[in-house]
């Protein structure tokens, strides 16, 4: 499926993305009077390739069902095309299926956990290691998406732990110097993001992990902007939890994914009561049925599971190393091509090591919202404002910035678009010649 | 190009060349209004005048209306244009207005502003077209209807 191709004199393991984007329909549409559109803004969710969308049509027309209810033939064949999606969408991650729960988004997969820890609380000794309270410690890190940072505040104010983060410097890394005093002996959970959604930073699993370790912590790890771009593996990277989202993996919408190590699953109290995740109901009390499904109650989204296997199949089949490399060329490509435009700052490591397909820019004397409104009328879709990280924003010193964000659909030429169209948007409010 | 019916050159001379712009005493009333969406931020005081040395009613006079902020172009030029338009009317008056330019602001492109009621300010109606960006256009002046509700209470309280 990959091709090696000549561009701009350098030789890069790029993607056959004429073939690829053949599968995406949305993608040969125009916008504004005619533009073609030149989609960059996958941080914030992916296109979907006709393959998803079949995959979901097809689970509709031939074996909707509700699962895990009923005898019934088309709940035997719904029940079993969920289970399979989930055995799909765990060796996608390197995991067991019993460890992946489905939940609406990623932003639920970390509220469970973080209601799990408050629910444990008021519980007996075998949920003590997700007992919090006054003099216990949670940390997250300034770059963190409002996702990974406000349910954290939230289990603090409920229990009394202490919310502390890791700053993050300049170049928009995360400061380690204070790693074995912010991680400490109090600290109950340490909870990160694998990339910046905002900086492309991919941050030190490894080095934190090991610290927490040492401490007994829990790690969670927000993978909403790795799992979709990068091989992940969740026995290498020696986390406890693991959260992201279906939606910008080429998935549907409506479905997330919280991985988390057997063994924590099953002492954990549910986050969300109901059916589909009780042992006995009882007029006064219930029990819980086994995880995954003690964290499924209700009917489950099975359709948008199947659509989320089918994406895991399709990127699979392209290769998440050749995925990995493609952004990783598009990526050097921008910070050059956007970054050597005059009066343009790239926000983030300027060069792309340990960095993803994420380039966040200010422009001198353009405010975000007005740059966004010139590419959007050249047909270059990008994200503005503080991308759901204010405080990294704040830390930073700016109100908000531009964010073009990659996938495997995108080309060299849509980094030339974007490059024409920010010195297009200079010239539209007279700060450039 | 679209762009052009969007950013008329009133919004890019109010927004290079601000009027009335910088926080100023005396004041009756404070408002920080913020845009959850992008982090644009208003802060708009109001001075109130009472009419013949009555007590601040929607008769008294907007004597003075100041603002610092940070935002776009639309937000920034939105704002200087309410200062224009609302400084000197009585609160009723600008609250029509405000009526009429949160009207416009609503009619998806559409509507045919009244000239003599929003002067300036009818320059804004190629922002209705775009959904994102009428949050901008109305950050100003939903912080002085904020502060104007507020000199108000504290004279009733």
């Amino acid at each position: 499926m990959t091709t090696v191709r000549e561009f701009g004199g350098a030789e890069m393991g790029l993607l056959d993305v004429a073939a690829i984007r053949e599968d995406f329909p949305i993608l040969s549409r125009t916008v504004r009077d005619g533009r073609p559109l030149v989609y960059l803004d996958s941080g914030a969710t992916s296109q979907k390739p006709r393959q998803v969308l079949d995959a979901e049509r097809e689970f509709y027309e031939r074996h909707n069902a509700a699962v895990h209810r009923g005898a019934h033939q088309l709940a035997e064949e719904a029940t079993d095309a969920y289970e399979a999606a989930r055995e799909t969408i765990a060796s996608f991650i390197g995991a067991d299926s019993g460890e992946v729960v489905f939940t609406k988004n990623a932003t639920e997969a970390v509220n469970l956990v973080a209601y799990a820890m408050s629910n444990a609380a008021t519980a007996d000794e075998p949920l003590r290691r997700f007992q919090v309270g006054p003099g216990d410690e949670i940390v997250v890190t300034e770059m963190e998406h409002h996702a990974n940072l406000v349910p954290w505040q939230q289990l603090c104010q409920r229990t009394g732990a202490t919310l502390r983060w890791f700053s993050v410097t300049d170049e928009g890394r995360l400061d380690l110097s204070d790693l074995d005093e912010l991680v400490n002996e109090r600290t109950k959970l340490v909870a990160f993001a694998h990339q910046s959604n905002v900086l492309g930073t991919v941050n030190p699993v490894a080095t934190i992990t090991a610290r927490a370790r040492q401490v007994g912590a829990l790690v969670l790890l927000d993978a909403c902007q790795s799992v979709p771009h990068m091989p992940v593996d969740v026995a290498a990277l020696d986390v406890d939890f693991l959260a992201f989202s279906g939606h910008k993996m080429l998935g549907p919408n409506g479905i997330g994914v919280l991985w988390g190590r057997r063994e924590l699953l099953a002492t954990m109290p549910p986050f969300i009561s109901g059916g589909s995740m009780i042992g006995v109901v009882h007029m006064t009390h219930s029990t819980w049925a086994d995880p995954p499904q003690r964290f499924e109650a209700g009917v489950p989204m099975a359709p948008q599971a199947v659509g989320l296997a089918a994406a895991c199949d399709y990127l699979s089949k392209v290769g998440m190393e050749q995925v990995a490399a493609h952004e990783h060329a598009l990526t050097e490509y921008a910070l050059e091509k956007v970054g050597e435009i005059e009066g343009v700052r790239i926000v983030g490591p300027t060069e792309a090591v340990d960095r993803g397909g994420a380039v966040s820019f200010v422009v001198d004397d353009i405010h975000p919202h007005d740059l966004g409104q010139v590419l959007d009328d050249k047909g270059v879709e990008v994200r503005v404002g503080h991308h759901c990280a204010w405080p990294l924003h704040r830390k930073l010193g700016i109100v908000a910035t531009t964010r073009a964000s990659f996938y495997l659909y995108n080309t060299m030429e849509d980094v030339d678009a974007l490059a024409e169209a920010i010195r297009a948007a200079q010239r539209f409010f007279g700060t450039r010649a | 190009m679209q762009l052009d019916a969007m950013y008329q050159e009133i919004i890019l001379d109010h927004y290079r060349n601000p009027h009335h712009k910088g926080l100023r005493d005396p004041h009756d009333a404070e408002a920080h209004h913020i845009n959850p969406t992008c982090g644009d931020e208003v802060t708009l005081r109001v001075r109130l005048a009472p009419e013949s040395g009555a007590e601040l009613d929607e008769k008294a006079i907007v004597s003075d209306v100041s603002y610092e902020g940070m935002g776009c172009s639309i937000s920034q030029a939105s704002t200087s244009v309410l200062t224009d338009l609302l400084i000197g009317k009585s609160v009723d008056e600008g609250m029509r207005t405000l009526d009429a330019f949160t009207e416009m602001m609503q009619s998806k492109g559409k509507g045919e502003p009244d000239e003599d009621v929003l002067e300036d300010a009818v320059a804004f109606v190629g922002v209705s077209k775009y959904p994102a960006r009428i949050k901008c256009a109305l950050l100003g002046w939903m912080a002085w209807k904020d502060a104007v509700s507020q000199s108000l209470d504290k004279e009733g309280a």
